[in-house]
């Protein structure tokens, strides 16, 4: 049983628990802040009828109706840009791109209009994008990206990156209820494969704050994602060769919880960062640089990273998993810098 | 425009054996033998078999993730359709691309993108090139319904008009975007009728009939290499299967499929090349086993083909 699980269930002792997978937490937070909220409305390609590429949507707009469930036309730039435009006049909408990967076709008005209204106008844009990102599934360069970090180089924007059910449906509350642009990436490997119990009641997870999935004194283990899960296995096995790890989730990259980061490497000592995003300038970078700048003093060792390699994300399964971080890289990395 | 006996022979060929590839692909994917996801394009292949066949030597042409069959007539081995749906080292792009995205230059096939419709700007450039080079060349490009809402796509027929491009803009009108039908998509009833926006000559024909598209793209191609610019060609089908492996496609009624299933593009074409004599029983068994004998290898040849190695994970990112 994972920590995250333990942690979860210590947490809702008293309260009902349901099962959910990552994909149903992601269904539940859209259901239910679409019942709470009339001003929140869906917008994407093939989520009314079809419930979606992946079936998030699924049921959708038979309860909702078609005002607040949209198919759109196949054009990211159009709708993108009307959804800013729809926040900007009172409504708050979550608008799905079938692929992060597809995202970039609606770049300009992401960077450009919503991310540079408020420091100009004062004026909020109530608008979440979320989008299914990552690679495992043999789906090739075009549908296998993880391109969060283009977006955290935005000011303006926040970008959320959840790595359990219980932490997704929280924060995709929390990005609904914002009044900011927030860029919502599922990590698609995790939408059937994870699951856990979820409480009955209406919770929400702040946005901007990380998580320490595992308590550890050894090393400290900053990762998001998909990659949560093998950091978790990896910290398991080192447990056996003497290393205690500790684990922390950043689960909002853009602002980064520097504090949480901080404080668990003072601790530690030692650090590494794991993620499944390409290595140069992906968020890995930033961590390292804070971490260099706040805790210099404290550290016994180099700042490690663990990432995909400067490159497109390819299909052919041989190459994809050599491209993934796996589990195996963790351990080596984290053994290295124990024994540094 | 009277079309040879050799060319409708051709056509005839070409399609089936798009047929019988796409038919292979699907069961190989049924049976979890390769790791790719499939696009199959059955019911369309008049369209692309047409057009690809309108094109000579030096031209380009861009397919989008349906029409993968369009790449035979202009070269493509089968072996690598099926090798790049396996991910094997001896595809084009050696197991880093999946599905249809494969291409070769030396064809003048390019290697597209799932991005939507990313080519129709890209071939705009080509025929640009052609115009600055004064090459006697044609750039031809295959668009979705469904993506003709795009920005790209109407970017692309300015950007070819104004400057009287030599380029062929094909939509495939199949009714369906994924699930989203056109009704959803569009307002126009007429696809080609975007091209008036742009002062482009447009015309809508009949997607089925291959001597239908072969001929009408022929036209704009002898037009767009005569110097008078750029046309759009709405062809109208149907998609027969769902948009990708996955998709049972429930939200296509049955007697919108029954309907076109009558209007098949190879069923209706062997039977007319039969009643005129193009064709005989005995070529018709013998196309068939030819085919069937070029799938096997192919087959055989992606099976048997290596995976890349995992030391080349690295290489070739920037030239
Ligand atoms: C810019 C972009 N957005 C979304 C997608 C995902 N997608 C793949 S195919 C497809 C439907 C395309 O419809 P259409 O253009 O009619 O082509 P068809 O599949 O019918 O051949 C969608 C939405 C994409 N490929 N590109
Ligand atoms: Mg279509």
């Amino acid at each position: 049983m994972s920590t995250v699980k333990e942690k979860v269930n210590a947490t809702n002792k008293e309260a009902q628990l349901k099962q959910s997978s990552y994909l149903e937490a992601i269904s539940l937070a859209l259901w239910e802040e679409l019942e709470r909220d009339d001003r929140v409305f869906l917008i994407g390609e093939d989520i009314g009828v079809y419930g979606g590429a992946f079936k998030v949507t699924e049921g959708f707009l038979d309860h909702f109706g078609e005002d607040r469930i949209i198919d759109a036309p196949l054009e990211e730039t159009g709708f993108i840009g009307a959804a800013i435009g729809a926040a900007l006049t009172g409504l708050r909408p979550v608008v799905e791109i079938q692929y992060a990967d597809f995202i970039s076709c609606g770049w300009d008005q992401i960077v450009n209009v919503a991310a540079k209204m408020h420091y100009r106008s004062f004026e909020p844009v109530p608008i979440v994008i979320r989008s299914p990102s990552g690679a495992g599934l043999r789906a090739g360069p075009f549908h296998s990206q993880s391109p969060e970090a283009w977006f955290s180089h935005v000011p303006g924007l926040k970008v959320v990156v959840p790595g359990t059910p219980y932490d997704a449906k929280g924060l995709l509350k929390s990005a609904i209820r914002d009044d900011n642009p927030v860029i919502f990436f599922e990590h698609k490997y995790l939408y059937r494969r994870l699951k856990e119990d979820l409480p009955d009641e209406d919770y929400t997870i702040p946005i901007g704050k990380a998580d320490v999935k595992r308590f550890g004194e050894d090393i400290s283990l900053i990762t998001y994602g998909a990659m949560l899960q093998k950091s978790l296995e990896a910290a398991d096995r080192l447990i056996s060769e003497g290393i205690s790890m500790e684990i922390i989730d950043l689960r909002t990259i853009y602002p980064l919880d520097i504090e949480t980061i901080i404080d668990s490497v003072k601790k530690t000592s030692k650090a590494m960062i794991v993620h499944e995003d390409i290595r140069t300038l992906g968020i890995g970078s930033e961590v390292a640089a804070n971490i260099a700048d706040a805790a210099f003093e404290y550290l016994d060792g180099p700042i490690k990273r663990v990432t995909a390699p400067d490159i497109p994300v390819p299909f052919s399964p041989i190459l994809e998993d050599a491209f993934l971080p796996q589990t195996d890289d963790i351990v080596h990395a984290a053994t290295e810098l124990f024994n540094y | 425009m009277r079309v040879n006996k050799k060319i409708k022979i051709e056509l005839y060929y070409y399609m089936r054996l798009g047929r019988a590839i796409e038919e292979r692909l699907e069961s190989l994917y049924r049976q979890g033998r390769m790791p790719s996801a499939i696009y199959l394009g059955r019911g369309q292949e008049a369209i692309t078999v047409g057009a690809a066949m309108a094109l000579e030597d030096g031209d380009t042409i861009a397919t989008t993730h349906r029409d993968v069959i369009a790449m035979l007539p202009r070269g493509m081995d089968p072996k690598m359709i099926f090798a790049q749906h396996y991910g094997k080292v001896t595809s084009p792009t050696k197991g880093r691309g999946e599905a249809t995205y494969l291409g070769d230059m030396s064809k003048g096939i390019f290697t597209t993108v799932s991005m939507l419709p990313d080519f129709y700007p890209v071939s705009a450039g080509a025929a640009l090139s052609f115009k600055l080079q004064k090459m006697p060349n044609v750039a031809l490009a295959f668009s979705g319904d469904g993506a003709t809402s795009r920005g790209d796509f109407h970017e692309a027929l300015n950007f070819a008009s104004v400057l009287q491009l030599p380029a062929v803009f094909v939509v495939e009108n199949n009714h369906f975007a994924y699930s989203t039908p056109n009704s959803k998509e569009m307002k126009v009833d007429q696809i080609s009728t975007r091209a008036i926006a742009y002062d482009m000559e447009g015309s809508t024909i009949d997607g089925n009939d291959v001597l239908t598209v072969y001929e009408n793209i022929k036209k704009a191609v002898d037009k767009a290499r005569g110097g008078k610019g750029p046309t759009l060609i709405e062809a109208v089908t149907m998609r027969m299967k769902g948009h990708s492996g996955h998709d049972p496609m429930n939200y296509v009624p049955e007697e919108l499929l029954e309907k076109w299933r009558k209007k098949d593009p190879i069923d209706n074409y062997q039977r007319r090349l039969k009643k005129e004599g193009t064709l005989t029983k005995e070529e018709i068994v013998r196309v068939s086993e030819e085919i069937e004998k070029t799938v096997e290898d192919a087959v055989a040849f992606a099976e048997e083909s290596p995976f890349p190695r995992e030391e080349d994970l690295v290489l070739d990112v920037y030239r």
